[in-house]
């Protein structure tokens, strides 16, 4: 429960603050907040199945946003940031698939 | 990039049991489970709740500035690369049409004016025809004659003479007593007490009216053994006026050619 007021919490603040996005940090926004989509899904599913430790959760929010940026910023460098960010995408949109799909299966036996 | 992935479960297995979720009774049931932490939480969801936050935040911001950033700031550089390419590409594309209807318009154009001026020149054709057909009404410049029987009856060849002669030095149109229009397929014809020209019967005094070059036209009359002496030597008088201005109100009926066809090709 307090888990999802959080999440109401932070839609709300972004609603009411309205931040501006740094120009240094655009193209990296898009890719931690599909990597936090992918940990929050895993942390779920990990939750379902009984196996959900907080620490864990933690970590691993932090580590998927910074590696995925850090990826996507070593990319730009290199300049392929382009489809490093697209290879990015594609790995934890198939991750997030996965764990929906396990989630699914506890939550609906199906 | 690790998370609770499959590989994870054994190293993470002992640690529930540790009670992270409030000792959940039916752990082979994740619906149960859920069910608990959403009606008892404990204050361990208070840093699930945190990073949720952030990420309910981090969305917001996202979409919001995904929706209202239409400049090219913060884009990379491969980015902008293709968005310029693909301007000028639309450019070319675009340029090529605008040749291609440009010189659409020139043709049409062209056309247009090949047409008008073959219009204006059947047009002018048609008007020099029906004045030399005698369908319409004229006026311009020209000369009255005026043929009187004095002594002695006007014969018709020197009658003939005198159309003859005007014709000669290009009159573009002739009218007897303002009745009759001479045009080429007219015919002469004495009759009693006149001339019978095109079906009406004409008395003297003969009004000619002619349109064309005054000087030219009076000459014409009156040069020497010309159609005047003849008409005096039958006993006639014969005026010419010069006009500058002149009506010929006299027309004729078209008719319609029933044996000539025209020759095709020509």
């Amino acid at each position: 429960m307090i888990a999802a007021l959080g999440l109401l919490v932070g839609v709300v603040l972004g609603l009411l603050l309205q931040p501006d996005v740094p120009v240094g940090l655009e193209p990296y926004l898009p890719i931690a907040v599909v990597a936090a989509l992918d940990a929050v899904f895993g942390a779920l599913r990990a939750y379902l199945d009984g196996i959900f430790d907080d620490k864990v959760f933690v970590i691993s929010f932090v580590s998927n946003v910074v590696i995925a940026a850090g990826i996507v910023y070593v990319g730009d460098r290199l300049g392929v940031g382009g489809q490093l960010s697209t290879g990015v995408i594609v790995v934890l949109g198939i991750r997030i698939f996965s764990n929906v799909a396990a989630i699914r299966r506890h939550l609906f036996h199906a | 990039m690790p998370e609770h992935a499959p590989e994870q479960e054994p190293e993470q297995e002992p640690e529930p049991v540790a009670g992270p979720t409030a000792g959940p009774p039916d752990p082979a049931s994740g619906r149960a489970r859920l069910r608990h932490a959403l009606l008892a939480p404990t204050q361990r969801q208070v840093v699930v709740a945190l990073l949720l936050a952030l990420l309910g935040f981090a969305v917001v911001t996202q979409v919001r500035d995904n929706q209202v950033d239409d400049s090219y700031a913060g884009l990379r550089q491969q980015d902008l690369i293709d968005v310029l390419s693909g301007l000028s590409g639309a450019r070319q594309r675009a340029e090529a049409e605008r040749t291609r209807l440009e010189r659409l318009r020139d043709d049409l154009q062209s056309d247009t004016s090949r047409r008008q001026a073959a219009l204006q020149q059947a047009e002018t054709e048609a008007d020099a025809l029906a004045i030399l057909g005698g369908l319409v009404p004229v006026t311009g410049s020209g000369v009255r004659i005026v043929i009187s029987e004095e002594t002695g009856r006007v014969r018709l060849g020197s009658l003939l003479d005198v159309v003859q002669e005007l014709r000669t030095v290009g009159a573009e149109a002739i009218a007897v007593n303002g009745e009759v229009r001479v045009v080429a397929q007219t015919s002469f014809e004495e009759v009693e007490g006149g001339f019978l020209i095109d079906g009406e019967v004409l008395e003297p005094p003969y009004v000619i009216d002619v349109i064309g070059e005054p000087a030219l036209l009076s000459e014409a009359i009156s040069f020497i053994d010309g159609p005047a002496r003849a008409i005096r030597r039958d006993g006639g008088e014969v005026t010419v006026e010069e006009l500058s201005s002149l009506d010929i109100e006299a027309v004729r009926e078209p008719v319609t050619p029933e044996f000539a066809e025209e020759v095709p090709g020509e």
